[in-house]
């Protein structure tokens, strides 16, 4: 028995044999061909064959990511069918008298080596989709090097160096009992896939990833990032129990479905789902959340290659709103800088981002672009429970500031006779120790707080997020975090307003007493941990 | 012939999406295209040729149509160029 490990990607367990994908990099042989005709027919029918499966692709895609997302396979069509591309995999075999396989494969590194040299990064990228689809008319050429992807048989562990774009999305999950991959990271297109369909992953094995063969047995360890080859009974029969206490504790968690948050003792909590796009809301209401607890509106700004018209941004809130039929929806306004940029906003570089230009700071200084959210945010109110928060937050002046500018939107709106709610909620993120010790003025002038401990933590120890030599000291947990944090959920409690956390660490269950004790009324979670929080709340007797 | 020149708004320039619609758009138009920028000139029904122009935004584009029906497709691409990128 061998043990490799990686980066833990998705959590669960998987035991079953594995399907290397092989690298057929090494494998395309060249052949000296004299029928030049009958090798120029084999070649056509392959382009036939490859832009088929890509148009399957390509509506497959459409239904699971969206048409922004989905484009490139219509690009990858395209890009088989240009004459430039196709003209020269031709004049290949016509004036070197070799097999398609070869002219293919030396016409793509060829291409995806233009675009790997040229000086936009973004371009440089397109490489990879060249040899994609290289690749993919190699593996219908010469079924030998079929990857094994498009038929998986009976139930198995992926392997494979990386997974491309379309292999991932053309992957059938009910044949898929765990991903493995060499390259990777938590963030990757293939990571992010396999949690989304709840299946284990391992990623980056890196150097280790040599030790794996075709069709030997393995065991991944997906909350560990562990993969272990040919394991004895011995580790066999444990894993397999653990394997059972995974699953039943997943179908526990699915029996909290419909059921409250409520303590032994009666106190309920709300729970709700963190999102960052509207078509996440299925996940949240998938996983029974409350409400949303933090929507967060970049993605308006991030997908977009320039600002985002109030009519796009009202349609993205018109969407939540209905989907959440009348559940509350807190949408924070933009949170852009720091770590989350946008080239069109051309904001300078600056030494100390998390400390710099950005949210509110931005959204104050450029009015303009506030007003425009503000708008598509207040005409969006008509259609289900919303609420608004403005993140980070120093003091109360920018909160007065802040309601001045909603009631002037507010008379503008009312002049122009476009309808919204009369009422719905206003909140402040309390994120930087400032706003924590104004939290009992900045109470009278909200209607709830919502505690930010990523930023909260980076700001009151002093630790910065992005420094990986310093990784250990970011401790949530920390007394001093969670002192800011009882002290501002009490000043909420004196001025009557609730406060609530959506922070990652509302998801750290072994703080969930803590809160409960000092009266959070609402945690706000990423939706696959919400039926997780329900349990622990309902575990707690005060 | 005809000729029209755009400047590129979009921020990743004319990256694969818009590069794509836009040999589509030409394919689809009779006359003969061609796109010239920075000293470059490139067909423009062939993406790979699209695409490796390196167009940047703010980059000036110049659209060259010579064909039977180049004063209807000069309209086109231009109102497509405005509308995509």
């Amino acid at each position: 028995m061998k043990k490799i490990t990686g980066i833990s990607a998705s959590k669960g367990i998987a035991i079953g044999k594995l399907t290397l994908c092989f690298s057929i990099d090494d494998k395309i042989s060249k052949r000296n061909i004299t029928d030049v005709d009958s090798e120029l027919t084999r070649l056509n029918t392959a382009k036939e064959a490859a832009i088929e499966a890509l148009n399957s692709i390509y509506l497959n895609a459409l239904k699971r990511v969206g048409e922004k997302n989905s484009m490139i396979f219509q690009i990858h069509i395209m890009m088989i069918q240009d004459e430039d591309f196709f003209g020269a995999i031709q004049t290949r075999i016509q004036e070197e008298k070799v097999n398609a396989e070869y002219a293919v494969w030396q016409t793509g590194k060829q291409f995806s080596e233009q675009f790997a040299q040229m000086e936009d990064e973004y371009m440089r990228g397109r490489a990879a989709d060249v040899i994609d689809i290289t690749k993919r008319m190699i593996r219908i050429l010469d079924k030998s090097l079929s990857n094994g992807l498009d038929n998986l048989k009976g139930c198995t562990v992926v392997a494979a160096a990386d997974l491309m774009p379309s292999e991932t999305v053309q992957m059938n999950p009910e044949n898929v009992l765990a991903f493995i991959t060499k390259e990777g990271s938590k963030s990757s297109h293939s990571a992010i896939l396999a949690r989304t369909m709840g299946i284990p992953a391992v990623v980056g094995l890196a150097g280790s990833f040599e030790e794996l063969t075709d069709g030997v047995q393995v065991i991944v360890d997906g909350s560990r990032g562990e993969v272990l080859i040919e394991p004895d009974n011995e580790v066999l029969e444990d894993y397999r129990k653990q394997q059972a206490a995974f699953e039943q504790y997943q179908q526990e968690l699915k029996l909290i479905k419909g059921t409250k948050a409520v303590t032994k003792n009666g106190i309920e909590i709300e729970i709700n789902a963190n999102i960052g796009h509207p078509s996440d809301v299925k996940m949240a209401l998938e996983n029974d959340a409350d409400g949303i607890g933090l929507f967060r509106s970049e993605f308006l700004y991030m997908e977009s290659s320039t600002f985002p018209s109030e009519e796009n941004q009202f349609k993205a809130y018109q969407t939540v709103l209905q989907k959440m039929g009348g559940k509350r929806v807190i949408i924070r306004t933009l949170d852009l800088g720091a770590d989350k940029q946008v080239p069109y906003l051309n904001l300078p570089k600056e030494d100390n981002p998390a400390m710099g230009y950005r949210a509110i700071r931005i959204c104050l200084d450029r009015r303009e672009l506030f007003v425009t959210q503000l708008r598509a945010l207040l005409r969006a109110s008509m259609f289900g429970r919303l609420a608004i928060m403005f993140p980070m937050i120093t003091s109360v002046e920018q909160v007065i500031e802040i309601k001045s500018i909603i009631e002037q939107v507010k008379q503008d709106l009312t002049k122009e006779q476009i309808d919204f709610a009369p009422d719905f909620e206003l909140g402040i993120m309390i994120e930087t120790p400032a706003s924590v010790l104004l939290s009992d003025l900045l109470a009278k002038e909200v209607d709830f707080f919502s505690i930010g401990t990523n930023d909260l933590t980076q700001y009151t120890l002093a630790v910065d997020r992005m420094n990986h030599t310093i990784a250990n000291m970011f401790n949530p947990r920390h007394p001093a975090v969670l002192r800011m944090i009882e002290m501002t959920v009490t000043n909420g409690k004196n001025a009557g307003i609730w406060t609530g956390i959506c922070g990652e660490s509302a998801a750290d269950t072994e703080l969930t007493e803590f809160y409960v004790k000092i009266g959070v009324k609402e945690l706000s979670v990423t939706p696959s941990s919400v039926l997780e929080l329900k349990k622990a709340v309902q575990q707690i007797n005060l | 012939m005809k000729t029209f020149q755009y400047k590129v708004k979009d921020a990743l320039g004319l990256h694969a999406r818009p590069a794509g619609l836009l040999v589509k758009c030409a394919t689809s138009c009779g006359s003969d295209i061609t796109i010239e920028v920075n000293g470059k000139t490139a067909n423009a029904k062939r993406l790979f040729a699209v695409m490796g122009l390196g167009v940047r935004q703010n980059d000036e584009i110049q659209i060259n149509v010579t064909g039977a029906s180049e004063d209807a497709d000069c309209a086109k691409l231009q109102a497509f160029c405005g509308e995509n990128f």
